[in-house]
């Protein structure tokens, strides 16, 4: 009994305790990831945003969340009710697993895996399930639409994704984020040598979130709004909900193989007195911030030239990348351990 | 015992949700009881320590090719009716079949059994798995031992992707394209004039 104690039962207290302390402030940041957003494109757009619920708007995101709590589930009658209901649920549990990996300060992570990129890179492209599903449950045509524009657009940018997340690999000589980050601290943020592939990752995380300028899954003008029509009350919150702790994963993947993680832009005294949990909140913020600008600033791609971004300039471009990271390292003997 | 449970977990999960892959009454219920079956496979893998392999089965087959089943059986037009019929009637022949490859399987593994040689053979090159991590152990074997193997491989897929191409392609002349190098590349003259227009004039 001790032994089943000790070995089994109190490992996975602590377990679900860490789960809680990522997934709480996570939920906090979503929340207030809307209100961001929302003040932001304000104030691209000359206006306030959100200001009259509480001090400076700030309990917006919560009479939000209420309303949305409050309101009716409706199930449209042809829906299929097991999946119409499975979809907003796997978005959203899609969106927090993929934190199970995430460095947030050196030794800060719930599942330090050996293989944790491609995790990542799993967990990401299982997200257009939630999606598709959506959109076939939903038995309407505009969710259908908005369900297969996804699918394809999801699957495309993936592989640019992959490709880029290799030479970033190449560099670091391995497939665990904190030795990524580890191996950044040693050498330079990988920003600087791989520039052009971290603009293409951060378009290609817009892309992979369905966030504007390629949110054609839910462009309202042609598809009502896609593949969430349908849905009301709690499961659209879920939806919603998983959307943008997508954006913050994707913008903490960019933060981890890209700007160095948890670490400190210079590595001397005023920078390394403040927390590495700091500094990576604030990247990620940075990161995020480029989201809420785009939005604001692009109008809606046309979906073919989404495709022609993706297949034709992006691919080959960073497959181009991959294979001179690989010249050059080999060339000049750089290649890690 | 929770190693054992787990494995346990997964194996039945993906066993049941095999047969229902089988017999669902919908199409795309099969698909998505499939993508659980793919999921469990992938979670007996990492039980087993492969968790390179485990990690490739979520991306390719759950993140890839299940993607690609479930957009061509949503939208298929399929009578969900048509699809019972005669299911009684194929029902024993197909039981049969099963039998017959279940008594030969059997057999086969029951007179299994390795020349010498050839199980040394193998062990040769593969590296330890406590010493090296699964990424690196099969990067090595792949790019080295078997490298002429991954690359014919990597040539016949692509052989049937030029093939996939080549067989649906249809250039239709009709069809106006957009071609943004062109468009770029317009001199200014050409699609631009500044005309100074008179009052009540028009051009």
């Amino acid at each position: 009994m001790a032994e089943f104690w000790s070995g089994t039962l109190w490992p996975l207290i602590i377990i679900i305790a860490q789960i809680v302390a990522i997934v709480l402030p996570l939920l906090l940041a979503v929340a207030y990831l809307t209100y961001a957003e929302r003040k932001v494109i304000g104030a691209i757009q000359l206006r306030k945003g959100p200001n009259v619920v509480g001090p400076f708007g700030l309990l917006q995101p919560i009479a939000d969340g209420a309303k949305l709590f409050l309101k009716e589930t409706v199930i449209p009658t042809g829906a299929d009710r097991a999946v119409f209901v499975l979809a907003p649920m796997l978005t959203f549990i899609l969106a927090l697993i993929g934190w199970a990996v995430i460095p947030f300060d050196d030794g800060w992570v719930l599942s330090d895996i050996n293989v944790g990129v491609l995790y990542l890179l799993a967990i990401s492209g299982l997200g257009v399930y939630g999606i598709i599903m959506a959109g076939w449950a939903s038995n309407s045509r505009y969710a259908l639409l908005g369900g297969l524009r996804s699918a394809a657009q999801m699957v495309s940018y993936e592989i640019s994704m992959g490709l880029i997340i290799i030479s970033v690999l190449l560099s670091a000589g391995s497939l665990n984020l904190s030795e990524i980050v580890h191996a950044q601290g040693e050498g330079m943020w990988y920003v600087i040598p791989h520039l052009p592939m971290f603009v293409i990752f951060v378009v290609s995380i817009l892309a992979e979130t369905n966030r504007a300028p390629f949110d054609l899954p839910e462009a309202e003008a042609e598809l009502v709004s896609g593949y969430n029509v349908e849905y009301s009350a709690m499961t659209f919150a879920l939806f919603f909900l998983g959307e943008y702790a997508n954006m913050i994963l994707m913008s903490a993947i960019a933060v981890v193989l890209f700007l160095g993680g948890w670490l400190p832009p210079v590595d001397a005294a005023p920078f390394t007195w403040i927390p590495g949990i700091i500094w990576f909140a604030l990247k990620v913020c940075a990161v995020l911030f480029v989201f809420l600008w785009a939005r604001a600033t692009f109008p809606r791609y046309r979906y073919d030239q989404l495709m022609r971004l993706g297949w034709k300039v992006f691919l080959p471009l960073s497959l181009a990348w991959v294979v001179l990271t690989a010249g050059v390292m080999v060339t000049f003997d750089l290649m890690p351990a | 015992m929770i190693h054992a449970l787990t494995f346990y977990l997964f194996a039945v999960i993906a066993v049941v949700s095999g047969l229902l892959v089988v017999t669902s009454r919908n199409p795309v219920h099969s698909v998505l009881w499939l993508i659980l079956a793919f999921f469990n496979g992938a979670g007996l893998f990492v039980l087993m320590g492969a968790e390179f392999v485990a990690m490739l089965v979520v991306v390719v087959y759950v993140g890839a090719v299940a993607v690609l089943f479930l957009f061509v059986v949503m939208m298929l037009d399929i009578n969900l009716l048509g699809l019972r019929e005669g299911m009684q009637r194929y029902l024993p022949v197909g039981a049969a079949l099963a039998v017959v490859l279940v008594i030969e399987m059997g057999v086969l593994f029951a007179n299994w059994s390795f020349a010498g040689e050839a199980m040394t053979l193998r062990a040769a090159p593969t590296p330890d798995v406590a010493e090296v991590s699964n990424t690196e152990a099969l990067g090595n074997l792949l790019y080295t031992q078997y490298v002429y193997l991954f690359q014919v491989s990597g040539l016949i897929l692509f052989v049937a992707m030029i093939g996939a191409i080549v067989l649906t392609l249809r250039v239709n002349p009709n069809v106006r394209r957009q071609s943004i190098g062109r468009q770029v590349h317009r001199p200014k003259d050409e699609v631009l004039a500044v005309r100074q227009v008179r009052n009540r004039g028009g051009i």
